[in-house]
């Protein structure tokens, strides 16, 4: 138990040495490249003696950086088909080149400022992206920050670890089980519906999957439900870092338990927030798919439908692979925009950032 | 705490100093406060517990609630009314599920690509973190740029996978196993620890003429135990609960399915009932027929029983793996 008390402390600090040293080995990766010699960060010189004694880890790379160059940069030639009429029959060669009328289908208009734009299907997805994906990183967040904190406040020792072990179990189900559990929790026959007819609020069973607008709400709080003591683990650590004569000195000031809260806690997890949060921006699109697919149905298709499942439609469904790897592209380029512009922004806040 | 050291932190949260009378006053005060609770901490304190025991109630219940549905009579299930306890044991509807050809055999592939995954998966993820903690090593920051950099990029679903067809990896249990070997987030988190441990042992033996391999089976792995857990443990439960693989690759192959598939495919003929069955895109693999409650039920407590009697003794190993390496996602 001291044991494990120790390594959060320390993993802290381990976090921001190797959030600092990354950042270093980076800043040499740009000179390296600049100079014609790829140079090694250390003193050590490309000679035939070292790269001898080395021989092993080159090796060692070697496979990796094969391994890797076929299963993650491989992939990325196979953008061309984006601009391709790809088939499989004719393969990457004679395909019949479209250029960019896989694009002008995702997009028919480029007039944002007309109705026509924005009720087009590709600008849908994007949105019900976006919107999920802010929707779903705000609530989760917020609401595990704020169970970190409530947590810590519990003195009872046994009660608070109990709370804690149960709040990770939803994490370790997949999401076909926690989708099934919404899904029973809100059926007509479900424990929401049953609640709402003891109390009077309705008198028929409400079918909350056949709304859009309870839509987003619902993948929300699915996602909330699912990850919040997980995602409070790494707060909790922080907390746990936090030198304990600061609350100390607050109560001598007069600090209640909101004030101590307010001025020690959240400013002393709040590198940790910014870091969490910056990366997690970056990860906003890749939060669009499992559970939207699996609560998904014909009725609220307008506001579930994300980019990862217009891909699956258009290009696994219909085979229309050109269109597919077209939507994937700008899936990718929105990802890599939103991380530089989240890095900036802590980057200008004087906070620690990624790159 | 030492006297002394309050007093000091107190000087120093105030900027002005403090004689030794005035500190030992203040700090009974200190201790004055914090045994006499106000009203306002009362009712924080009540509304705290009452908030927490509802959330612990929220995560619980549905989870208790399938496990009484499964354990209870078919028939008598789909009356409903059924919240923690079975209204008329029976344990039929998981000899049903046994029953079901396809769900035996995705736990059988689950089984399977678990172990074989998360074995690969750690060694080569090892492997790869020694050679990048290496501080000699040549072309180090290279390499870690270039896994650094499959993180963010990423060809997307339909290069991908027009990728594993070429390879010849659609259709084949190999899938499962190959192409997700190299993590570059656990290889962070392993590298992370790796750089931490002394270089000494490393270096004596370096001088009694081991090389890198013998290095990193015989001194740097066992020392990295707790993180090797780690990483074990995230893998494992990433292999038990994937399904959209088994969709997208393998969906013709039944000898290939997994037990989340299955489990997906009992569960969907209910969820497109509430959309009224109007033909969806993703209705690809509903069959018409509806799975009983029960049934459900006992299909989502086999898929979820493993990790769920796991996770609580691995708790420790999560907590310092998510710690260190979540912060670089």
């Amino acid at each position: 138990m001291a044991n494990e008390f120790e390594q959060v402390e320390n993993s802290e600090k381990v976090v921001e040495e190797f959030v600092a040293e990354t950042a270093k080995n980076e800043e040499v990766e740009v000179k390296a490249k600049e100079s014609v010699m790829p140079k090694a960060p250390s003193k050590l010189k490309l000679s035939k003696g070292e790269l001898k004694r080395q021989s092993v880890l080159l090796v060692i790379s070697a496979i990796f950086v094969l391994y890797g160059i076929l299963f993650y940069y491989l992939p990325l030639g196979g953008w061309i088909m984006a601009f391709q009429n790809f088939k499989l029959k004719t393969g990457f060669l004679h395909s019949k080149w479209v250029w960019f009328a896989k694009f002008k289908f995702l997009f028919p208009t480029l007039k944002f400022w007309t109705r026509e734009f924005w009720d087009g299907e590709f600008i849908r997805v994007i949105r019900n992206t976006l919107g999920m994906g802010v929707l779903n990183l705000a609530t989760t967040f917020i609401m595990a920050i704020v169970f970190a904190i409530l947590l810590n406040e519990v003195k009872n020792k046994f009660g608070k670890k109990m709370v804690q072990t149960i709040s990770y179990l939803p994490h370790f189900l997949s999401w076909i089980i926690v989708t099934g559990i919404v899904h029973d929790s809100l059926s007509s026959t479900g424990i929401i519906n049953e609640l709402l007819r003891n109390l009077h609020i309705i008198n028929d069973s409400y079918n909350f999957f056949a709304h859009p607008a309870w839509f987003w709400p619902i993948v929300a709080f699915s996602n909330v439900w699912k990850e919040t003591g997980w995602n409070a683990i790494i707060y909790l650590a922080a907390i746990t870092a936090i030198d304990p004569c600061l609350y100390e000195a607050a109560e001598i000031d007069g600090a209640g338990r909101w004030g101590k809260m307010k001025y020690i806690t959240l400013p002393s997890i709040a590198p940790t927030i910014m870091i969490l949060l910056v990366m997690n921006i970056g990860n906003v699109l890749n939060a669009g798919f499992e559970v939207q697919y699996l609560l998904g149905n014909g009725l609220v298709q307008k506001v579930s439908q994300t980019i990862d499942i217009y891909v699956l439609k258009w290009g696994i469904s219909q085979m229309d692979y050109s269109l597919g790897t077209a939507a994937g592209i700008f899936k990718s380029v929105v990802a890599i925009v939103l991380i530089v512009i989240s890095n900036t922004i802590a980057k200008k806040a004087g906070q620690e950032s990624l790159f | 705490m030492a006297k002394d050291d309050f007093k000091l932190n107190y000087e120093a949260s105030h900027g002005k100093e403090i004689t030794d009378e005035e500190a030992k006053v203040l700090k009974k005060l200190a201790h004055k406060n914090t045994k006499k609770m106000s009203t306002g901490d009362i009712i924080f304190v009540i509304c705290n517990t009452i908030f927490l025991i509802l959330f612990t109630l929220i995560t619980l219940y549905p989870v208790l609630n399938t496990v009484a549905y499964s354990f209870n009579d078919g028939l008598d299930a789909v009356r409903g009314h059924i919240y923690l306890w079975p209204r008329k044991p029976s344990i039929e509807s998981y000899a049903t599920v046994f029953a079901i050809q396809g769900f035996v055999q995705g736990a059988k592939i689950t089984v399977a690509r678990t172990v074989l995954g998360t074995l690969s998966s750690l060694v080569a993820n090892a492997l790869l973190a020694f050679v990048i903690s290496r501080k000699r090593f040549l072309f180090r920051s290279q390499l870690s740029l270039f896994w650094v950099i499959t993180m963010y990029v990423n060809g997307g679903m339909i290069p991908v996978m027009l990728l594993y067809k070429y390879l010849g990896l659609t259709s084949s249990f190999w899938v499962y196993v190959i192409p997700g070997m190299v993590s570059a987030f656990n290889v962070m988190v392993l590298r992370t620890y790796m750089e931490d441990l002394p270089t000494e042992l490393e270096e004596s033996a370096q001088l009694d003429g081991a090389g890198y391999i013998t290095i990193f089976v015989k001194i740097i792995s066992p020392l990295c135990k707790p993180v090797y857990a780690t990483v074990a443990l995230f893998v494992a439960v990433w292999q038990w609960n994937s399904w959209f693989d088994a969709m997208l690759y393998n969906r013709l192959k039944t000898e290939y399915t997994t037990l989340q598939y299955e489990l997906m495919k009992l569960l969907n003929s209910v969820m497109q009932q509430s959309g009224s069955g109007n033909s969806t895109s993703q209705s690809t693999t509903t069959s018409k027929q509806v799975t009983p409650v029960s049934v459900r039920s006992a299909a989502t407590v086999v898929t979820m029983v493993p990790i769920l009697c796991l996770y609580p003794f691995l708790q420790r190993y999560f907590v310092t793996g998510l710690t260190i390496g979540g912060v670089k996602g």
